[in-house]
């Protein structure tokens, strides 16, 4: 895949209604992905799978991403009054990006051999609307890997034919891959502690101090 | 305990003399059998001193037995999750008396390279007693021999009568220890708090 | 789920039978680390096959988000614990997508030779264990463990660790041969061939294991396709996938092996696959051996310390013994990575173990365990 601009109109053709983007990806020589809404994910999954011209029959990676909510401050410019005439001056901004769990796929092609063929998947919010189509229907590797991601970031897969933990205990209520879970205390044995390690170790000794 | 002049001339006679302790830790040193428990990468090493280079079998140990109640030997080998800990106590309380367990590898011993996980248990030592430790990321092959001779001069020092008695023959001793359950954000209890305390820190600010 | 040692319960009445309910494992000395497997019988026969597993989840994951990128490459040694080097290879690639950077020709030739000889490992190792859950107990395995114990001896003269080798860096190698070391490797895959012949005579004909494992757990490449399935257990349902030849990551362009492939794709044809593919690997580094060329180990442009990539992400992959082990790195600049992901072989094609073993008898159900080829620390992380 060059671009893939092609590839959108073609999904754009064949499921109506999809909204597709493409993501672009800042490292060297690395491709874009797809970024596909909910409603029409599994019907897109289908035609990559079972159109002869792309015959994406293998999907080979699922993985879970938490975004928390981030506040980015930029530079841009804007237009404004300065000393009765319209210039354009920088002035720094800051918004917040939206909250969300993704899910990404890796698709590659065993027939042709092609790949890879990356797509997303976005939650709406990362705290009460968690859910997301399972592509398990369409490609059955995702099977493990989509319970993986409900386990440790807490997507609920519509669709899935046996969504329940799978790495933790069924009694674990965290979803402990997102970025605000909070460890329970052990004591970790560290020869010379400071700092931070230093005072969450007290903690364990009665009175507060190191005997 | 005996003379030891009197001991090599009687047996320069032909005449072995010996205790009823010395001959008991005997035939129990040379034939411990362990119990078939490798959790991680330990386990490859542990199955490598069994093969024929490293040769476990010259110690009485080649026999790793399958079932709980058939061994002596307990050698924890590799990381212990908190979703393993109950099943590794139950079956621990499973082995009949005596019983030893030896802790290989870092993360038996403290949690390893793995100590900061969520997942992890910090040391095998929360839960059950442990005899002996060995070091290593895997330990050598020639470290678990060096470990189980360790084993074997321990068993030879226990004592059948006194105080100091062996755990096996202390009535008072417990039988079972507590398994931990699964709660909802860690294992309850844990640690257990008559076996484990957090160590003395030697060196604080 | 109830743990290991609650005793199994007849659950229902269907028609005439009741079917028992059996946890297998996760202390069992057949499944390969702690694996547990809940099996419904009826009779032998398997009617249901859930795995369990995170026995082993030792948050790999979320422990290389705290370290730097070089941090997590010793934690790599330890997903496969069997094949480590591979491993090592497969995050070194990853990060070199993810930062631009390229390999000398030196390196690439020694990655290949330790690659290799990963794979003769893996393989001899996993034909010692099949045939341990098949009952030959220990003896195949000794065999084995001793040509691994010679390659062992290799690994542990260039890299200094037998096991956790932790040898591969961002841009080549950590540190070139020592003198000779060319000449001890050449001598030991020399003598390869003679012990892939002794071990060939004593099990490929043996009427037990062909009885065993003929017709035992077969996999339709369709299927195997669409749950995933890669590595040897992918050919050996006639597929022809090999990412050494598909991405030609590496130096493997320049070698000439072929790619064997299976009929069936029953427990036979996996375990004739890795004797096969144990002969390709010695042709290769006997290419590799004589070809190797003198020069640099590490790309002079990488930075060890402090490494940040640019924002952006990457996803390596390469052929592990395994099966497609790959590497998923998302960068946000900083000196860790912000998600980094391990796509393990050995949990994917563990999907479709309930297809492989429904209607075949529950020490069939072992066997097709042990031709998956699993390693718990890769499955869990």
């Amino acid at each position: 895949m060059e671009t893939l601009e092609p590839l959108k109109g073609r999904i754009e053709a064949a499921v109506p209604g999809i909204r597709v983007e493409i993501v672009p990806n800042g490292s060297p020589a690395n491709p874009a992905s797809l970024l596909l809404d909910s409603g029409h994910a599994r019907a897109a999954a289908a035609f990559l799978r079972d159109d002869p011209a792309l015959a994406f029959d293998y999907a080979s990676n699922v993985t879970g991403v938490d975004w928390p909510e981030r506040t980015v401050r930029e530079k841009i410019k804007v237009k404004r009054m300065v000393g009765g005439a319209e210039k354009e001056v920088e002035e720094l901004s800051e918004r917040k990006t939206p909250a969300c769990l993704e899910a990404v796929y890796h698709l590659y092609s065993m027939a042709r051999k092609a790949g890879p063929l990356i797509l997303r998947l976005r939650t709406e919010n990362r705290a009460d609307r968690v859910s997301l189509p399972s592509l398990t229907p369409v490609w059955r590797s995702c099977e493990f890997q989509e319970r993986e991601i409900f386990d440790l970031f807490g997507i609920v897969f519509e669709g899935h034919p046996d969504l329940r933990r799978i790495l933790m205990w069924p009694e674990f209520t965290d979803h402990p891959m997102r970025k605000d879970y909070i460890a329970p205390d052990d004591y970790e044995y560290e020869p010379t502690p400071h700092g931070a390690t230093l005072e969450r170790a007290r903690r364990h000794y009665p009175g507060g101090t190191a005997p | 305990m005996m003379d030891e002049e009197l001991r090599s001339e009687l047996s320069r006679q032909g005449v072995v003399t010996t205790t009823l302790e010395e001959l008991y830790n005997w035939g129990r040193k040379n034939s411990i059998w362990p119990l078939q428990f490798g959790l991680a990468c330990c386990a490859i090493e542990m199955i490598a001193t069994s093969m024929a280079r490293f040769d476990i079998a010259r110690f009485g140990a080649e026999v790793f037995r399958p079932s709980p109640r058939q061994a002596d030997l307990m050698i924890v080998a590799g990381t212990v999750t908190k979703k393993m800990a109950p099943q590794i106590v139950r079956l621990y309380n499973q082995m009949p008396e005596p019983k030893y367990v030896i802790a290989m590898g870092a993360c038996a011993i403290s949690g390893g390279p793995f100590k900061e996980g969520y997942n992890v248990l910090k040391g095998i030592d929360r839960y059950i007693p442990v005899d002996v430790h060995i070091p290593g990321c895997p330990p050598r092959p020639e470290a678990l021999l060096q470990a189980l001779m360790t084993l074997q001069e321990k068993i030879d020092r226990q004592h059948l009568t006194g105080e100091g008695r062996a755990r096996h023959l202390d009535a008072d001793a417990p039988g079972e220890w507590p398994i931990p359950e699964f709660g909802k954000h860690d294992l309850e209890p844990p640690s257990n708090p008559a076996l484990w305390q957090p160590p003395p820190m030697t060196r604080a600010e | 789920m109830r743990a290991s040692t609650s005793p199994p319960g007849c659950i229902g009445t269907d028609g005439e039978h009741t079917l028992l309910e059996v946890s297998m494992g996760p202390h069992h000395p057949s499944t390969h680390g702690v694996f547990r497997m809940d099996v419904t019988l009826d009779g032998e026969t398997v009617v249901k096959l859930k795995p369990v597993f995170g026995y082993l989840h030792r948050n790999h994951e979320k422990i290389a988000e705290k370290n730097s990128y070089l941090g997590s490459m010793p934690y790599t040694d330890r997903l496969d614990y069997i094949c480590s080097l591979t491993n090592n290879w497969g995050y070194a690639l990853a990060v070199e997508k993810l930062t631009g950077l390229s390999v000398p020709e030196r390196a690439e030739y020694i990655r290949v030779i330790l690659g290799e000889l990963t794979r003769l490992i893996n393989h001899s190792a996993l034909a010692g264990f099949l045939l341990q859950d098949m009952g030959a107990l220990g003896t195949p395995l000794m065999y084995a463990f001793r040509e691994r114990e010679k390659i062992l001896d290799l690994f542990e003269s260039l890299t200094g660790a037998r096991m956790m080798c932790n040898y591969m860096r961002f841009g080549g190698c950590r540190c070139d041969l020592p003198p000779g070391w060319i000449e001890q490797t050449r001598s030991v895959v020399s003598r390869f061939p003679s012990f892939l012949d002794e071990f060939e005579s004593l099990l490929t004909g043996n009427e037990i294991l062909q009885a065993r494992t003929e017709g035992v757990g077969a996999l339709p490449g369709r299927l195997a396709v669409n749950a995933g399935v890669t590595g040897p257990m992918l050919r050996a349902s006639g597929i022809n996938y090999d990412i050494r030849k598909v991405d030609g990551y590496g130096a493997y362009g320049r070698f000439n092996f072929r790619v064997p492939l299976g009929e069936r794709g029953d427990v036979f044809d996996r375990y004739m696959i890795r004797i096969l593919e144990m002969r390709e690997s010695l042709k290769i580094l006997d290419q590799a051996l004589r070809d190797i060329p003198g020069g640099p180990i590490m790309d002079p442009k990488a930075k060890l310390r402090n490494l940040r990539p640019k924002p952006g992400e990457a996803y390596g992959r390469i052929e592990g013994p395994k099966g497609e082990l790959g590497f998923y790195l998302i960068s946000d600049g900083g000196p860790n990575p912000y998600r980094y992901r391990v796509r393990p072989p050995s949990l994917i094609n563990l999907t479709i173990l309930e297809d492989m073993c429904l209607g075949q008898t529950i020490a069939d159900a072992v066997v097709i365990l042990g031709s998956v080829d699993i390693v718990l620390g890769e499955v869990d992380r």
